[in-house]
């Protein structure tokens, strides 16, 4: 009887220790799976370092986050000076102000939020957006280069700005009062012209992890640039070749879309990040083999200018 | 409710300037990815389509872009 009540006692301690070890390995399997899943993900994405080591792809993101907010800002000063020089400084650089905290904080929401989603998919749907923006300024700055359509003319734009400008009631401003009107432009101009910038930023910032910082230094570098620019001319920056610029970025953006693409599809790119460096060399190569043939068919003089991408 | 509808046709207006040249970006796109994930049917095939698909999907964009130049030069 004795026997059997230890033998009863051997069975159910032996049953709760095997249960003890069962337990601890399982745990032990989770932790090991979770550590080996934090450090898939952390290969993946490039780990925390705030710049990736990947220069092929951190060199042409801030070149193409610089060159194309070069463009942009440009545009965006031509109307602020317009509204400076006939409503006033005070509501052109509060409204141009105001629009530029309103940007940065949509780029610290909309960065942040989307490093929370999955990498593939978010490689696929900027690498589509940032496809169809870069294409559609690729082919916009080949029909310039070629004459089809007419160059875009700073110097013209701010004529036109300030005289519309002059029509209206002088509401202020010049007297040192509030111009809303002025405000108004100001913001509306550099808001329009800042989305794009925002938007490439982004894009080029949330294809990998790392690339947020050198876009956002590239676009923060072409605003001081174009601001202490502004400010020593006072006049519109018409000597800016900004169809050239236009063709260079169309063609890098172009290529940092077809690589997210690539990416999001599951491509094995020939060469791994280097093959961005083709990209871009083979748009370049597309869009000179475009200018040609549409230089070509064009029947009429071009519009304006005619230099080459001028 | 105007502004918004103004400022979605501008948002798009980033995206889309030729309807018909948006479109075939897209459509290459979705060639190439069923291609991709439905069309090759056997292990060395999708290996070696994984391979090429990048260089494929360059030159039907560099294609499109072309053609959608030109044919804005003809007409």
């Amino acid at each position: 009887m004795r026997k059997s009540a230890d033998l009863a006692l051997s069975v159910s301690v032996l049953g709760f220790c095997h249960r003890i070890v069962q337990r601890e390995t399982a745990r032990e399997r989770r932790r090991s799976r979770a550590r080996s899943g934090a450090r898939k993900r952390k290969v993946e994405n490039g780990g925390d370092r705030v710049l990736t080591d990947s220069w092929a792809q951190a060199g042409p993101s801030i070149v193409a986050a610089f060159l194309a907010s070069l463009v942009e800002c440009v545009e965006a000063l031509t109307i602020v000076l317009a509204v400076g020089s006939v409503r006033g400084w005070r509501g052109a650089l509060g409204g141009s102000g105001a629009a530029l905290l309103v940007l940065l904080a949509v780029v610290a929401v909309l960065g942040r939020a989307l490093t929370l989603l999955p990498l593939d998919l978010i490689q696929a749907g900027i690498g589509i957006l940032l496809l169809l923006f870069g294409l559609r300024w690729l082919r916009k700055a080949i029909l310039r280069a070629s004459g089809i359509l007419p160059l875009h003319a700073e110097g013209a734009i701010f004529a036109r700005e300030a005289a519309a400008l002059g029509q209206l009631a002088h509401g202020g401003g010049q007297g040192g009062g509030w111009d809303g009107l002025g405000f108004a432009t100001s913001f509306q101009a550099t808001m329009l012209e800042g989305v794009e910038v925002v938007f490439i930023v982004i894009a080029i910032g949330a294809g990998k992890s790392g690339l947020l910082l050198p876009a956002s230094l590239g676009a923060a570098g072409a605003l001081v640039v174009v601001i202490l620019l502004g400010f020593a001319v006072r006049r519109p920056l018409a000597s800016v070749p900004e169809n050239t610029l236009k063709f260079l970025v169309g063609c890098l953006l172009s290529s940092f879309g077809a690589f997210w693409v690539g990416e999001g599809m599951s491509i094995r790119w020939p060469g791994g990040d280097w093959s961005m460096v083709g990209l871009i060399l083979g748009f370049l190569a597309a869009a000179s083999v475009a200018v040609r043939l549409c230089r070509a068919r064009v029947r009429k003089p071009a519009p304006t200018g005619g230099g080459i991408l001028r | 409710m105007k502004w918004l509808g103004t400022a979605l046709r501008e948002l798009a207006g980033l995206f889309v300037e030729d309807g018909s040249f948006a479109v075939a970006i897209l459509a290459w796109l979705g060639i190439v990815w069923l291609l991709l994930r439905f069309g090759l049917p056997r292990d060395w095939a999708r290996d070696w389509g994984r391979d090429w698909a990048g260089v494929a999907l360059f030159a039907g964009l560099a294609v499109i872009l072309i053609e959608s130049a030109w044919r804005r030069a003809r007409g």
